[in-house]
C-alpha cells in the first residue's frame, strides 16, 4: 500500500445558497518519499482536499465522505472515519502541514520556542529540555543562525521567509511522514519563495518524507514536484509525473495553465496567455466537463459531448491520465503549442 | 521599558495638571458667587457674605486662587485665624461650607465605599462576561448561544435603577432572602458579612448591565479569534480543543478586555450615581451627586478631579498590563 491514499474523496458544505460541492471524487496515491503536487486556480479545491485529510474543516458545515488512508506502520488508518481523538495523535505527528501565509500562522503572543517545544511536547513524553533542543536542531536545520537566541523571539521579529521557515520548522519536529505545504511560498518575495522551495526539498529528500506541494503556479512545482495533479472545479482533471505533464498536457485547462507562465527561453513580444472566462460556481456546476464553457477546443469533440457528460478519468499512458472528451482523438498530443 | 513608564508618568502628571487647571477655571467662571452660596439660600446679609469671601479666599483674582488651591494640595490650607480657624491638612482639596468638612476628609470617607461597590461589582461582570461569552462562543448556534443572547438583550436593556429598583422589591421586600439593608454601609474591616451583605444588591445592580455587554464583546472576540490562522495551525498541530481555546484562543481574545475593564473601573471609581442613589451608600456618587444640588463647589472640583486622576491612572495601568499581556506591543514602546 501507498503510504497515503485518498479515495473518492468528496467534500460538500451546506451554505444558504446551496450546497457547494468544493471537491468531488478526488482519488490519489502518494508513495514514501514522493512530492505531489496539486495544482489549480482559487476555488479548485485543492486546499479543501487537504483540510479534509486532517480534518480541519468544521464538521457543522463540512459534509464528508470517502477515505483517506494512511499507513503509519501499524496497518491502515482511515483519516476520514477515526474519532477526533485518535485523529489528533496523528495530526503534527505523522501528517503535519505548513499553512500559507506564515505573518497570521504563528500565535502572536508566544515565542517561537514556545510554539515548536508545543508542538513536540504534544507527541512525545520527555521534558521540556529535551523539547527545547529539539527545536534548536530544527531550527539549525530550516537555516536560522543563532537558533539557541531565537527561541525566545516571537514571531514579529522575523521576516516573512524567517517566519515561514519557523513554521516547517514546526511542522518537522515530529519527524512526519506526510508534510502538506498549502501554497508555502504564495506569501513571499520571488527570492525568498526560491529559498524555501529549495530548502522544502532538501529537507524531503534529507528526512524521506512524503510531501503534498498545494499551488496555483506550476512554476514553482516544476523543479520539486514528482507528480502532479491539476484540479479544477473540485475535480482532477489531470494527472501525470512531472515531464509528461510539461512536455505533452492533454487538459486544454493544463495548456492553458502552462501557457500563462512567463518563461524566460520565449521571446517576449507577446503578451503572456490567459483563460478566458471564470471558474464555475460551485453551487450549479455544469453537466458536462466543468472547463467546457471557457475551452477554446470544445468544438473539435462531436456532438457537443463537452457540455453533456462529464468525462472520466483515462489513462493516457501508464503514470498520465486526464479528464476530456479529446484525449483519444486522433492527433491530439501532436497538437499541442506551447 | 524604564523610559517608557518615566515618560508615560510624566505625560500623566502633565494631564492631571491641565486638567485641575481646566476644571478650577470652568468651576471658577461659573455665574455663581461661591462666597454667596456659604451663607445658604435666603443670605441677604452682605456682611457676612464678604467676611466669608475673605475667609475661603474667594477675595483674590480667579489665578491666584488657582495657585493658593495647588498649594494646597501639597501643604494643606487654612481658612480664618484665631479660635475660628479652620485647617485642611495636605492634601487639601478645599472645605465645603455645607458640609462643614474638608472636602478631602469627605472623599476619603466616600471612596472606600465606591471603591467596594466598584470592585465587587467588576469582580462579578467580568466573570460572568466572560464564562457566558466563551460558553456562547464555545456552543456558537446551540441553546447556550440563544440563552446567553437573551441575557444580554435583558441586561442591555434595563436601566441600572430599574434594575436596582426591581432586585429591591423582590429580593428584599417580597421574597425577603436579604434582610434590609439598615441604610448605614459597614466598613470590610469592621464586619466583612455584614459589609457583603449591604453590598450584594448594589453588585448585582451595577454588573448586571455590564455582565451583559462583556458577554457579548468576549462571544464576539472569542469566535473572531477562533477563526485565526493560528488557531488552524494549532489545531494542525493536534492539539485538543479545551487547550486551543484555553492557551491561544483566550489570551489573544481577552486582550482588548483589559482596556475596556480598565476604563469602565475608572467611570465607576468616580461614583455610581444611581445604584449609590437607589441603595443609599454614601460613595462618591452621592457625594458628587449631593454637591451638584447644593452648588457646593469645592466638593465638585475635588470629585471631577480625583476622578481624572483615576481615569489617568487606569489608563497607564491598562497600557503596561496590555504590553505585559501582547508581546508586539512591547517591543514597540
Amino acid at each position: 500500500m501507498s503510504l497515503l491514499e485518498v479515495n473518492d474523496l468528496l467534500v460538500e458544505f451546506t451554505t444558504s445558497d446551496g450546497i457547494v460541492k468544493a471537491v468531488d471524487g478526488v482519488s490519489f496515491k502518494i508513495d514514501r518519499g514522493e512530492t505531489l503536487a496539486i495544482v489549480g486556480e482559487s476555488g479548485s479545491g485543492k486546499t479543501v482536499t487537504n483540510l479534509a485529510i486532517m480534518g480541519l474543516l468544521p464538521s457543522k458545515i463540512a459534509d464528508i465522505s470517502g477515505s483517506a488512508k494512511l499507513d503509519n506502520g501499524a496497518g491502515p488508518i482511515d483519516l476520514l472515519t477515526i474519532s477526533g481523538s485518535e485523529l489528533r495523535k496523528i495530526r503534527g505527528k505523522d501528517v503535519a502541514m505548513v499553512f500559507q501565509d506564515p505573518m497570521s500562522a504563528l500565535h502572536p503572543y508566544y515565542t517561537i520556542g514556545d510554539q515548536i517545544i508545543e508542538a513536540h511536547q504534544i507527541h512525545n513524553q520527555c521534558d521540556e529540555e529535551e523539547s527545547a533542543k529539539r527545536a534548536i536542531e530544527l531550527l539549525e536545520l530550516v537555516g536560522i543562525s543563532d537558533a539557541q537566541k531565537r527561541l525566545n523571539a516571537y514571531p514579529h521579529q522575523f521576516s516573512g521567509g524567517m517566519r515561514q521557515r519557523v513554521m516547517i520548522a514546526m511542522a518537522l519536529v515530529n519527524n512526519p511522514k506526510v508534510l502538506i505545504a498549502d501554497e508555502p511560498t504564495t506569501a513571499l518575495d520571488v527570492t525568498v519563495q526560491a529559498q524555501i522551495m529549495k530548502l522544502l526539498a532538501d529537507l524531503q529528500k534529507e528526512l524521506g518524507m512524503a510531501m503534498i506541494l498545494i499551488t496555483h503556479d506550476l512554476g514553482v512545482v516544476a523543479g520539486s514536484a514528482d507528480r502532479i495533479n491539476v484540479m479544477y472545479a473540485g475535480k482532477i482533471v489531470e494527472s501525470a509525473n512531472v515531464f509528461e505533464l510539461f512536455a505533452n498536457p492533454q487538459m486544454p485547462y493544463t495548456h492553458g495553465l502552462l501557457a500563462s507562465i512567463p518563461r524566460v527561453d520565449r521571446p517576449q513580444l507577446q503578451r503572456l496567455e490567459t483563460i478566458s472566462g471564470q471558474p464555475p460556481s460551485l453551487i450549479s456546476l455544469p453537466a458536462g466537463c466543468a472547463f467546457a464553457p471557457r475551452c477554446t477546443r470544445k468544438s473539435e469533440v462531436s456532438g457537443s459531448a463537452c457540455e453533456l457528460t462529464m468525462p472520466s478519468l483515462v489513462e493516457v499512458s501508464a503514470s498520465h491520465s486526464s479528464r476530456c472528451h479529446l484525449v483519444g482523438l486522433s492527433g491530439l498530443s501532436g497538437s499541442v503549442k506551447r | 521599558m524604564f523610559g517608557y513608564l518615566v515618560r508615560r508618568i510624566a505625560t500623566s502628571l502633565a494631564i492631571l495638571f491641565a486638567v485641575s487647571f481646566a476644571v478650577y477655571a470652568i468651576f471658577a467662571l461659573l455665574p455663581f458667587d461661591p462666597a454667596a452660596l456659604t451663607c445658604g439660600k435666603n443670605c441677604n446679609n452682605p456682611a457676612i457674605i464678604e467676611a466669608n469671601r475673605i475667609r475661603l479666599g474667594y477675595d483674590i483674582p480667579f489665578w491666584q486662587q488657582y495657585i493658593v488651591f495647588l498649594g494646597g494640595l501639597f501643604v494643606g490650607r487654612s481658612y480664618s485665624e484665631g479660635a475660628a480657624a479652620i485647617h485642611c491638612p495636605a492634601p487639601s482639596l478645599g472645605y465645603s461650607f455645607n458640609e462643614h468638612e474638608c472636602v478631602t476628609t469627605l472623599i476619603v470617607r466616600a471612596l472606600p465605599v465606591t471603591a467596594s461597590l466598584a470592585i465587587g461589582a467588576m469582580i462579578l461582570w467580568l466573570v460572568v462576561g466572560i464564562t457566558l461569552g466563551v460558553v456562547a462562543a464555545r456552543f456558537r448556534g446551540r441553546s447556550a448561544d440563544t440563552a446567553s443572547t437573551i441575557f444580554v438583550l435583558i441586561g442591555t436593556s434595563l436601566p441600572t435603577f430599574l434594575t436596582g429598583l426591581l432586585l429591591l422589591v423582590f429580593v428584599v421586600i417580597k421574597w425577603k432572602i436579604i434582610p434590609f439593608p439598615a441604610g448605614n454601609y459597614t466598613p470590610l474591616l469592621e464586619n466583612p458579612f455584614e459589609w457583603a451583605q449591604i453590598l450584594f444588591l448594589p453588585w448585582v445592580t451595577l454588573a448586571f448591565a455590564s455582565a451583559a455587554l462583556y458577554t457579548r464583546f468576549v462571544r464576539n472576540a472569542v469566535i473572531e479569534t477562533l477563526s485565526e490562522d493560528f488557531i488552524r495551525t494549532a489545531r494542525a498541530k493536534g492539539l485538543s480543543e479545551k487547550v486551543i481555546l484555553r492557551k491561544h484562543t483566550l489570551r489573544a481574545a481577552l486582550a482588548p478586555l483589559a482596556t475596556m475593564a480598565g476604563l469602565d473601573f475608572a467611570a465607576l471609581l468616580g461614583g455610581a450615581i444611581l445604584t449609590e442613589k437607589v441603595f443609599n451608600l454614601p460613595g462618591l456618587g452621592r457625594l458628587s451627586l449631593g454637591a451638584v444640588i447644593e452648588y457646593d463647589l469645592p466638593i465638585i472640583v475635588g470629585a471631577t478631579l480625583l476622578s481624572a486622576a483615576i481615569v489617568i491612572t487606569m489608563n497607564l495601568i491598562v497600557d503596561l498590563l496590555y504590553a505585559f499581556i501582547d508581546p508586539r506591543v512591547r517591543v514597540a514602546s
